[in-house]
């Protein structure tokens, strides 16, 4: 009975909360700073037609280059953390779903190509290719055709940091404009492409190395 | 139309959100959660925001998810069998 009442005070709460919130909503006033017609404006100046991508790599450049560079420091943070252990043999998965990996990943590249190449202009970008890229790297690991890594050699500490290095040379070759990271109209769609291309490279090693470096001998 | 699609991915957000939260086995859980991402990603997809619902398919249901599963099968293997 005691239990019953509980719940219900519980529900009670519950729901008032969502009331409130739902009120707090409602009472929302009109946004004091319309950013959309600018962002518009000056979509002809940014390189790229898609105005998400134009906020993140044009307007905004500055949180992309430091969202890569604590993605970097948590990397880092988890090497420094996990140390010198073996990493664990793979274990053979099934033969069927060795095949179907090994049919997936290149299409997963395929797609990760397409995604970055399509974030100029419609939904896409660095981010989501690396993503799908990671993807790609821990089917093959779950499956066991990819050891898991143990201590990162020079190519990859390289490919790891070049992106976040690529974006730091591009910033402060631009310093002369005036602004960080403010791209001449002309040269903009090039310097987003390359910038997203090595980003891409980046996080996916980055984003595999999250799950990668953690697959090591059991008790350790 | 359209307005029932929403309506059933409003439900379904809300139960596969409380399943998560409610279910006793940790892998069913799991695997919940990454529905619930998918299902979460879909709704962005509806409030015509798909850049979000991109990286939330890619990033909240693909690889934390198997994150969590890594982390389910390292728990088990470490307790012996379940």
């Amino acid at each position: 009975m005691k239990r019953i009442g509980l719940v219900a005070l519980v529900f009670t709460l519950a729901v008032a909360f969502v009331a409130v919130m739902a009120g707090a909503m409602l009472e929302l006033g009109p946004v004091a700073i319309d950013l959309r017609t600018p962002v518009a404006q000056q979509l002809v100046n940014s390189g790229v037609t898609h105005p998400v991508t134009a906020v993140l790599l044009n307007y905004r450049g500055y949180d992309t280059l430091l969202e890569i560079a604590v993605l970097l420091l948590a990397l880092l943070a988890i090497l420094a953390v996990v140390g010198d252990a073996p990493a664990a043999p793979p274990r053979a998965a099934h033969p069927v779903l060795q095949t179907l990996a090994r049919l997936a990943v290149p299409l997963m590249v395929v797609v990760a190509v397409y995604l970055l190449w399509a974030g100029a202009f419609r939904p896409g970008g660095a981010f989501q290719a690396a993503a799908v890229l990671a993807a790609a790297a821990v089917l093959l690991h779950l499956v066991g055709l990819l050891p898991g890594w143990r201590r990162p050699p020079l190519r990859l500490r390289v490919g790891m940091a070049a992106g976040f290095a690529l974006f730091l040379v591009v910033a402060a070759g631009l310093l002369t404009q005036g602004a960080l990271l403010q791209y001449p109209p002309a040269w903009a769609g090039v310097l987003i492409l390359l910038i997203e291309s090595g980003l891409t490279v980046s996080l996916a090693l980055i984003l595999a190395g999250l799950f990668l470096f953690l697959a090591r001998e059991e008790g350790t | 139309m359209t307005l029932a699609f929403d309506f059933l991915l409003a439900l379904s957000l809300l139960w596969s959100a409380g399943r998560t939260l409610t279910t006793p086995r940790l892998d069913r859980a799991i695997v919940l959660f990454m529905v619930f991402g998918l299902l979460m990603s879909l709704a962005w997809a509806r409030l015509a925001a798909p850049d979000i619902g991109l990286a939330v398919a890619a990033i909240g249901a693909g690889l934390t998810g198997a994150l969590l599963l890594d982390a389910y099968g390292v728990l088990r293997r470490k307790r012996g069998a379940p």
